[in-house]
């Protein structure tokens, strides 16, 4: 029983931040019709980056401001003096996004080396609770908590606001979008840089139990694909169901069958591909 | 036989309904133009009839061959062609090799790879053909999008006849095009052969009854009136839809 | 026309004599170009002419690597055996995976490509038993020829990969020519204007697909014999992704750029980790500056300075 409760939890919470990374993807491809391939380096920049911080100052709030905003920023220069000069166009962004990728990779071992490092927890959430026989720690539940908080947060955004009725209107047609006034341009560039962000929350929320080293960008980009593939690219819903099932297989596959690791994700993907090959909640 | 009939035809899509019911007959060689205001349900209704778009309901019969489920490029091969709204070419190839892609496309040799293309002559000699015919002979080598917006229109109606199509949609062929572009594609489609039945969606009230024999006009969806062109003329609600917007 | 072929025929006569004046090493690494020339070549057929963005076509080249590695490992180093098995499998494959990706487009399409792509090199580095996992499969012979010559020697087997790029060449340049290829080139540019010309659109991008595997797969198997080893990194996407480099860095579209595409990024993946250690650094760079500066390729930058120059 605590085994399944426990492989649940973990399930859970690396569910929620392959939701992180996957909202900001979809949300990257639902405005601008494009596949970010640098993404998981955005994810494992804020790993480093907090880590850095951490080792100097020990607070792990300073960390999460830093990493986010850095990565933030390396986002909008990237969308805005590279990306943008290929509006629509899947196979140039595709080769700069992935050129990124390889430059912040290399940037990354270079800067910080090759050895897997874990980030510290933040003091309040090194304890765990105890709930009958059930030791959950807590920082996995604080994950859980981030998650539920950006999900609940991406999704007010979505529905009830003028930004993300914005959004949604450049996401339909950016022509019309312009005519009323939207500049689809900033917004393209605010876009990116909040799926940057997010990516790089993941990057720290993620550091203390999944890590950071070289090729987590690769590992991290190609789940993130996963859930987006199952839970259809550009929607939040999608994003988070996706997640939380690609996080739940992977916890019980590594656990149950650790021969297969990698099947247990890819066969439903395959089958989500078969039979929707926009995933769950895709258009059309 | 009826060249084209159109059966209680109707197309929901995310709550709206852009066709309802909408029931057409065309006799072979007929001219008919489909009019009425900007969101009637014009070109839903050619994408329907090409097979763009999936009806929610009706039938759609060719020659009497009912081709409702049939993909698009199955009704072209029996005889159905189509011009866009928004000039639908080949950008970067040239004139030429348009046409030759338009020929090719209902000819046998279609999905040959193991012949180079150059070996069947007739291919070419058709599309040099259609394009003398047509006044675009010199216009041949050109790369498409540096033609004028007119001779692009120009070139979009040959592509359609390169089949030598039994029924016709052309889709506002004079959209966007100088009173002399205008005059000039009047011109060529006044000269289709007969055999030849069309349908033409015109925002140009002048030129669609210039060159048709009966009109139908369309309505959110609905067919309002449908008749001879002095009917139409006269009818008062027709009227009336088309003074309070604004036909530009 | 002529000039095509007369400086084809100049290309053929020195790629010919050149042994005579390279060193072992040299030599070696132009069959390197020749082999993922040839690779380069299939994806353009798919990307350049059919214009469909595959980030997952290395799947078809490591599959049929590891086919003929398999095969010539432990079951029998038979040409005649392994050869076919390589390009069945590849195709195989190419006509499987075709069937979910040409379901998508644009963007999907690049993802699906991706992750089928990553599906198999899961299983490549998953399935220790059979695949040796990270490790790979090493020590794959030549294969042996009823041939005077040996081509476990640099020479012969340089002949022997020659005649294949120059078959392949051949064979590619007469599909993109013929009605099936010319309706490739239609359907890149206005998909939905050869729907209505009468055209079956999807038939014409899946038979891409499959002939754009099954010469992947050539390669594949001219690389395994070539390399002697095979791992799971040929079936990345960070091959699939360099397959991409060469023909957008030679020119998508023209068959001959990305061949000289895939020349060029061997000679300097080759320079590049040789002199330097931050060498991904540098190719992550050239992918952004390629991207940026020369979208239609080294070709396209020739044509462009010949009709300056009003040749």
């Amino acid at each position: 029983m605590t085994f399944w409760v426990t492989q649940a939890l973990n399930g859970i919470s690396f569910g929620m931040l392959l939701f992180l990374l996957a909202a900001g993807l979809s949300l990257i491809y639902g405005l601008m019709r494009m596949l970010n391939l640098a993404h998981g380096s955005y994810y494992i920049l804020g790993g480093y980056v907090g880590l850095a911080v951490i080792h100097a100052t020990a607070s792990f709030v300073l960390a999460a401001l830093a990493a986010t905003a850095t990565v933030t920023v390396i986002g909008i220069v990237m969308e805005r003096f590279f990306l943008r000069r290929f509006p629509e166009q899947e196979l140039p962004q595709a080769l700069l996004t992935f050129g990124f990728l390889l430059i912040f990779a290399d940037l990354s071992l270079w800067l910080w080396g090759g050895t897997p490092q874990t980030l510290p927890k933040p003091e309040i959430f090194e304890r765990s609770i105890r709930i009958g026989a059930i030791v959950f720690p807590t920082y996995r539940l604080f994950v859980i908590g981030v998650g539920l908080v950006v999900g609940l947060g991406l999704w007010w955004l979505q529905e009830g606001t003028r930004l993300g009725a914005m959004i949604r209107a450049g996401v339909d047609d950016a022509e019309m979008a312009r005519g009323t006034g939207v500049n689809v341009g900033l917004l393209s560039t605010a876009v990116f840089a909040f799926g940057a962000f997010l990516a790089a929350l993941g990057g720290i929320i993620g550091g203390p139990f999944v890590g950071v080293y070289p090729g987590a960008d690769f590992e991290i980009l190609e789940m993130a694909l996963v859930v987006v593939i199952i839970g259809g690219l550009g929607s939040l819903k999608g994003a988070f169901v996706g997640g939380l099932v690609v996080g739940l297989l992977d916890n019980f596959g590594k656990a149950l069958f650790p021969e297969l690791a990698l099947f247990t994700v890819f066969a439903p993907m395959a089958v989500i591909l078969a039979l929707r090959p926009t995933g769950l909640f895709g258009a059309r | 036989m009826t060249a084209l009939e159109i059966e209680t035809l109707s197309h929901h899509f995310g709550g709206l309904t852009a066709l309802s019911g909408v029931s057409l007959t065309v006799a072979p060689g007929e001219r008919l133009a489909i009019i009425g205001p900007n969101g009637a349900g014009k070109t839903t209704l050619f994408n329907l009839v090409t097979g763009i778009l999936r009806p929610s309901a009706g039938r759609i019969g060719l020659f009497g061959q009912d081709v409702t489920r049939l993909p698009t490029h199955r009704r072209a091969q029996l005889g159905l062609a189509r011009t866009f709204q928004i000039t639908t070419l080949f950008p970067r190839l040239t004139v030429l090799d348009s046409v030759l892609l338009a020929v090719q496309g209902l000819d046998p040799v279609r999905f040959t790879l193991h012949r180079r293309r150059e070996a069947y002559g007739h291919l070419r000699e058709r599309a040099e053909s259609l394009l003398a015919d047509w006044g675009l002979a010199d216009r041949a080598a050109q790369v498409t999008r540096q033609l004028s917006y007119g001779e692009q229109r120009q070139v979009e109606l040959v592509l359609a006849l390169a089949g030598a199509p039994k029924v016709l949609l052309l889709d506002e062929p004079t959209a966007g095009l100088s009173p002399a572009e205008t005059a000039s594609v009047v011109e060529m489609i006044r000269r289709f052969s007969r055999d030849t039945t069309i349908l033409l969606i015109e925002h140009d009230m002048d030129v669609a009854l210039e060159l048709v024999d009966r009109v139908a006009v369309l309505f959110q969806g609905r067919v309002l009136a449908e008749g001879s062109k002095d009917k139409i003329k006269g009818d008062r609600e027709v009227a009336a839809i088309y003074l309070g917007t604004d036909d530009a | 026309m002529s000039t095509r072929i007369a400086s084809g025929a100049a290309a053929v006569v020195v790629l010919v004599a050149l042994p005579v004046v390279l060193s072992s090493y040299q030599l070696s690494l132009l069959t390197k170009m020749l082999i993922f020339g040839i690779f380069a070549m299939s994806l353009d057929l798919l990307l350049g002419y059919a214009g469909l963005p595959s980030l997952g076509h290395a799947a078809y080249f490591g599959v049929a690597a590891y086919t003929v590695g398999l095969l010539a490992l432990r079951i029998a180093n038979n040409f005649w055996l392994d050869f076919p098995a390589g390009l069945l499998v590849a195709g195989a494959v190419s006509a499987l995976f075709g069937l979910f990706a040409l379901r998508t487009r644009g963007s999907y399409f690049l993802m699906i490509t991706l992750a089928l792509g990553q599906v198999l090199w899961g299983i490549a580095f998953g399935w220790r038993s059979l695949t040796g996992g990270d490790d790979g499969l090493p020590s794959v012979p030549r294969p042996r020829l009823p041939l005077p010559w040996s081509l476990t020697e640099g020479v012969p087997f340089y002949y022997f990969v020659l005649a294949c790029f120059l078959v392949a060449i051949g064979l590619l340049a007469l599909i993109v020519s013929s009605p099936f290829g010319r309706a490739l080139v239609g359907i890149r540019e206005s998909e939905r204007r050869m729907e209505v010309l009468g055209y079956d659109v999807w038939r014409y991008k899946y038979v891409a697909f499959v002939l754009a595997g099954l010469f992947a797969g050539l390669a594949g198997n001219l690389f395994v014999y070539f390399n002697g080893f095979v791992s799971p990194a040929y079936l990345n996407i960070l091959f699939s992704a360099s397959a991409l480099l060469m023909v957008i860095l030679g020119g998508a579209g023209t068959l001959v750029g990305p061949a000289i595409g895939a020349a060029v990024i061997v000679a300097l993946e080759n320079v590049i980790s040789a002199y330097m250690e931050r060498w991904v650094l540098v190719l992550g760079v050239i992918y952004v500056l390629v991207t940026l500066f020369a979208p239609a390729g080294l070709v396209g930058l020739v044509r462009r300075r010949l009709s300056r120059s009003g040749a």
